[in-house]
Order: C-alpha cells, then structure tokens, then sequence
C-alpha cells in the first residue's frame, strides 16, 4: 500500500463527516492561531521598545552615582551625591570618544499658570541635552548658552505639560510659576508619547542646570550624566575613558569599587529585550497549552472513529488488510487532520496578526520560525494522539470486528 | 491452475486434518470442532450445512483463515496455514480467499468501483490496473454502469454482486460464501447461485456455508455438520441448474416495481 493511497484514503474518510472533522481540527486551528498571533504580539512588543529606546538619544551614554553604603546598609541606586557638574565638565573636555556630554538634575514640582495648576518632573540640563538625547524643540526656541550658564529663569516645556496649562493658548513667552519661582516660557518640544514602559515623555519641564540646582533644590551635586558616543563603535571606547575619568577624579584607588553606574543603550536594551523574551515565551507557551488540548480532541474523536468503525476495519482485515495498513490507516487519518487543522490555524494567526496590527501601533509581525514549529508541533500532536486509536484498530479481531453492529 | 474440472486426477486445494477448535470463555471452554477431517479438491462446489451451534462458522472461520485451529493442522495448496502469523494470515486471505458474506459487508458510502478495488490496494496493484481488473470483475456480475453508484444505492442483489466482484478481483483460488442468499428474495438468491455456479464452471473453487437445503442444491457436494463433527458428506448427483430455475419463477417486473418504489 503506497503513501499517496493511504493519504488519499484518509482524506475521503474525513471528507464523509466534513463538520466532525473541522469541529476536531478547530482545536489544533485556535491552537496554531493562537501561538502565532501571541508570539507576533510578544515579537511586536520586543521591537517597539527597542525602537523606543534606539529614540532616547543616539549611542546614549548614562552615568549615575553609585549606591552608597551607610554602615553597612546598601542604599538605592544614585543615592549618593558624589557626582558634580565638574564632572561632566571633565567628561566633555577629557573623552574624545564622546560628541556631547549633558549633566542632569531632577526633581518634581508644581506649576502654576493663571488659574491652572499642574505637577510634573522638572530636570535641569546643560547645553547638550537636546543634542544628547536628539529632541528638538517644535515651536519657540532652545535655550542659550548665556541663559544656561547664568541661570536664567526660562523653560522648555513637554507637550503634556502645555496642554494641560494652556490649552490652546500659545505658551511661548508667558510666565508660569515652578515651585513659586517665576520662569519664562520659550519652547514647546517635539512630542515623543509614552515610553515602552507606558511613561509619558511629554510631561516634563527643562531649565537651565543651574536654575534648577542651585536656585530651586539648593543641592550642589547633580543627579545624572547624559552622554552621546561619536558612534556606534565608540561607545564601548566611551565607557571606559568616562570609567578612568571619574575613578581619577574621584580618587579611587585600585581596590575600591566604582562609586558610579555607566549604562549605555545597548545595556538597556538588552535589558528590556529579556524581560519581553520571556514574556514571548510564556505568551507562547500558555498557546501551546491550547495545542496539546486541541490534540486531546483528536484522540477523542478517533477513538469515537474507530469504535464507529468497527465493521469496516472487519471488513478490511478479511479482505487482507495487516495490522499495519489499519495502523497507517487510522494514524493518517490523525495527522491530516491536525496537519490541516495546523494549516488553517497558520493563515488564523497570520490574518489575526494583521487584524491586531491595523488596530494597535504595535507592528506585530509574523514570526517564521513560530509558524514552522507551531506546524509541526501540530503534526506531532497527530501522531502522538492518533497513536493509541490508531493501535487499538490495529488489534481488533476480524471475526469480532465483522460480528459487530 | 491447469484446467481442474477435466484433469482425472483430483488435486487437493484445501485439506483439515483433525483438527479442534476451543473456546475460553470466563473460564468455562466450549468444543465448538472436535476433530474434523476433511479435503477439498480444486474445482469442487461445496456446501457446508449445520445447524446453529454445530461448528459451522466456526469451521468457516478456519478455512477462512480469519482464526486459527486449536490443534490439528490446515494446509491450503499443500502448505500449512494453521502456525501462520496473523499478517501472514492477512496476506493469504488477500491472495488465496474471496469472501462473500451474508449482510454484504460492502463500506457504506463507497462506491461499487471502490469496494471492489480494496482488495487490490493490499495487494499493492498500480491504479491504473486496479480500475481496469474492478471494472472486469463488475461488468462480469452484470453491473456495468453502475461503477460508481455507492452500495446504499444499490438492491440487495446488485450489493451481493459487488461482494462477488469484490472476492474475485485478486483471482483467488478458493471463495468463501457465508449464507450468501440469507438477505436476499427468491429469484435474487437464484441469481447469485446462477454466478457461483458460472464462476465454478471457469475453474474456481467454492465453499458455501448455509442452512437453507434448497440453495445447497445448486451445489455439488453437501457436508453435514453437528455438534463439531462431520455428520455426513455426499456427492449431489443432480444439482439444480440455476439458469433453468430462473426460468421456473414467474416472469417478474419485480424488478421493475422495485426501481420504482426507490424512485
């Protein structure tokens, strides 16, 4: 008995109950659909946020003080003061590795404009900032050097921020207040929306670092360091003339450990891109679940198939059917259905993926390799659930199996 | 087969030599042969006779090689069949046996064409020969033009038919008919004895199992079975012609009525 007849068979037998046979397959089709369209979110999710964190800056470098030790109890993460403006000075003069170098204070504070209110984050920054994170102001203007350098009272202002202060009125040149301190309005941002983490950019206040530093916080240490490598190639270079900068600056001697943290793009990237890895992967593998119960279907109905059947497997085996044909028979019978269950599940998730990506600004995208596993995965599920109806035909006795009725 | 009927010497096709058949149930066995002799020459029309209970299927299920003898042996053309394997059992009943079986046993929702063509899709015949050995073996039961019909559309007499056809395609040398005219009305039953006894006279070998002692008639030998022993065996010196029974019955339009009704 050669193969195309046994497939040819099998596809007759499941073409006599066309609604059993898809109602089995639909199993194996939710199944298939389901990790195809689960691991394309997964996937979707993975390369939005890389994208977001491609448009923080290019070849961002970030410098944040260490944790400090206090008696033996670790604090959190830049909680020590011991980064200076003079340090990013030193950055900028002394790394030939890198383009632009910004300093950063943060803080968060009210603003009051008329009878509006509102609080959001307020980050002091130097003449770089703009370049180093590649933002752009859309109307008004950046500040000027002689504005950062003596603290003058001006903002640059978020899209969020703008919004909710003025409305339509335009902001550029009115006063508003933060925290009491009066500041002159003279940029509106580029919107960027809300980061892969769901934070939104757009609700933020730049001012001169000083402004910020000295008149508003009255602290003398800055927050962070924000820089930009000259390439893609030069930012691990950076890190380590930044790395040798500040050991000697801060006088470290060989044994002690660095008293800050340098993170660069690629450091977050990878970060994100393993916490979204297994979410893919547990995404795919709750589908999976939907396969195997899909394959449970399967075995179900063969059985059901093959107790229904009982006279016709009589008949063959008097006729000289072997075990074996009636084996082959009944597992080909499991596996084409699942196999186009498997296939009619890969154009569900395909048409799915594409459903979601009309919808969302996610671009979920199909994944290759989860079309081809979660196929044969289904194939599998075939073969291993067809296995025991498949066996117990095989062994039925001819004289019984042609008795019954 | 060199031209049995007319060779002078019998050559033995089947031959049982004492053989027994036991069966265990709950732990209870029941004697259903209890040493059987008996040989079966090429050529031969047979009729096995008995009465429920007596070893009749039981002894068909051997010749048959659907089941096993528990002692003594069975050899078909000379070679012993009763040790075999049950695939081996599967290839020989393909090859050596047709099988005609009272309820037709024809798939449901299959066509005539298929059903006969099965047989062959063990033996591992090419298509294109398969179609063209089913459409012989249809058109010599008289069934030509109804290839494709499925067996639900066809009388109980055309489904016996496609069992004839379909016990015939792989030329065995012996065929197996169980209580073939129990489904079926008088003259229907006269045409199926009118092909056996057509198929007999070209050569091949037949064993009919039946209780009805007008159908043993049409053929030549009639063994007698009661409880798992060989009662009786004779020769039928003047079996029926089933040509010339066909004409006794009242002309029908019988037949006629009946596509009509189905209409």
């Amino acid at each position: 008995m050669n193969v195309l007849s046994v497939f040819k068979l099998a596809l007759i037998s499941l073409g006599r109950n066309k609604m059993r046979s898809f109602l089995t397959a639909l199993g194996i089709i939710i199944g298939v659909g389901s990790v195809i369209t689960m691991v394309g979110l997964g996937l979707g999710a993975y390369s939005s946020v890389q994208d977001q964190i491609s448009k923080m800056g290019t070849n961002l470098i970030m410098i944040s003080p260490g944790s400090s030790n206090q008696r033996g109890m670790m604090m959190g993460m830049g909680s020590m003061t011991t980064l200076k403006e003079a340090d990013a000075q030193a950055i900028q003069m002394e790394c030939p590795s890198l383009a632009a170098v910004s300093p950063i204070v943060r803080t968060s504070a009210q603003i009051v404009f008329a009878s509006q209110n509102w609080t959001s984050s307020v980050m002091g920054i130097g003449v770089d900032y703009l370049t180093v994170r590649s933002w752009a102001v859309e109307t008004g203007r950046e500040f000027t050097e002689r504005e950062i350098k003596g603290s003058g009272k001006v903002c640059i202002i978020g899209k969020t921020v703008s919004d909710n202060l003025f409305g339509s009125v335009n902001p550029i040149g009115k006063v508003i207040r933060v925290k009491k301190m009066p500041m002159e309005v003279v940029g509106v941002l580029v919107s960027r929306g809300q980061t892969g983490m769901g934070q939104d950019q757009d609700d933020i206040i730049l001012a001169p670092l000083t402004t910020i530093q000295r008149r508003m916080m009255g602290i003398t240490n800055i927050n962070m360091i924000y820089a930009s490598a000259r390439s893609d190639s030069m930012v691990d270079s950076g890190k380590e003339e930044i790395t040798r900068v500040l050991r000697h600056r801060h006088r470290l001697v060989e044994k002690e450990a660095d008293d800050f943290d340098i993170r660069t793009q690629a450091d977050m990237a990878a970060m994100a891109g393993s916490t979204l890895g297994i979410i893919t992967l547990l995404l795919g593998s709750i589908a999976s679940v939907s396969l195997i119960v899909g394959g449970i279907g399967i075995m179900n109905i063969m059985l059901v198939s093959v107790t229904e059947r009982t006279r016709e497997i009589g008949i063959r085996m008097a006729i000289g059917a072997r075990g074996q044909d009636i084996l082959t028979q009944f597992l080909v019978e499991a596996v084409a259905l699942s196999s186009v269950g498997g296939i009619m599940g890969i154009s569900l998730g395909v048409g799915l993926t594409h459903i979601i990506t009309s919808f969302t600004e996610w671009p979920v995208q199909v994944s290759i390799p989860a079309v081809v596993i979660s196929f044969l995965f289904s194939a599998v599920v075939g073969i291993f659930f067809g296995l025991y109806p498949a066996w117990k035909a095989s062994h039925l006795d001819p004289i019984e199996a042609l008795r019954f009725e | 087969m060199s031209d049995p009927a007319k060779s002078t010497k019998p050559v033995p096709l089947l031959e049982i030599k004492g053989v027994h058949k036991t069966y265990f149930m709950d732990g209870v066995s029941v004697k259903a042969l209890r040493g059987i002799n008996l040989t079966i020459n090429q050529g031969e029309f047979t009729s096995i006779m008995g009465a429920s209970g007596s070893g009749k299927s039981t002894l068909m299920n051997i010749l048959g090689c659907l089941d096993r003898p528990t002692k003594g042996s069975y050899l078909i053309e000379s070679h012993d069949v009763s040790k075999l394997s049950k695939d081996e059992l599967a290839v020989i009943r393909n090859k050596k046996i047709g099988f005609i079986f009272q309820g037709f046993n024809l798939l449901s929702r299959t066509s005539a064409l298929e059903n006969v063509e099965m047989p062959m899709i063990y033996a591992g015949i090419r298509s294109s020969e398969r179609r063209a050995r089913a459409m012989d073996a249809l058109t010599s039961v008289g069934l030509k033009g109804r290839e494709h019909h499925q067996s639900n559309q066809l009388s109980g007499g055309q489904q016996q038919r496609v069992a004839i056809a379909r016990s015939l395609v792989n030329r065995p040398s012996l065929i197996l008919a169980d209580e073939p005219t129990g489904n079926l009305d008088s003259r229907s039953s006269v045409e199926i004895m009118g092909i056996l006894q057509n198929l007999n006279s070209r050569g091949i070998t037949i064993v009919l199992i039946t209780h009805e002692p007008d159908i043993v008639l049409f053929s030549r030998r009639k063994i007698h079975l009661r409880d798992g022993h060989i009662l009786s065996d004779d020769p039928i010196l003047n079996s029926l012609k089933a040509e010339e029974e066909l004409a006794k019955l009242p002309p029908v339009f019988e037949e006629a009525e009946k596509e009509a009704v189905k209409a």
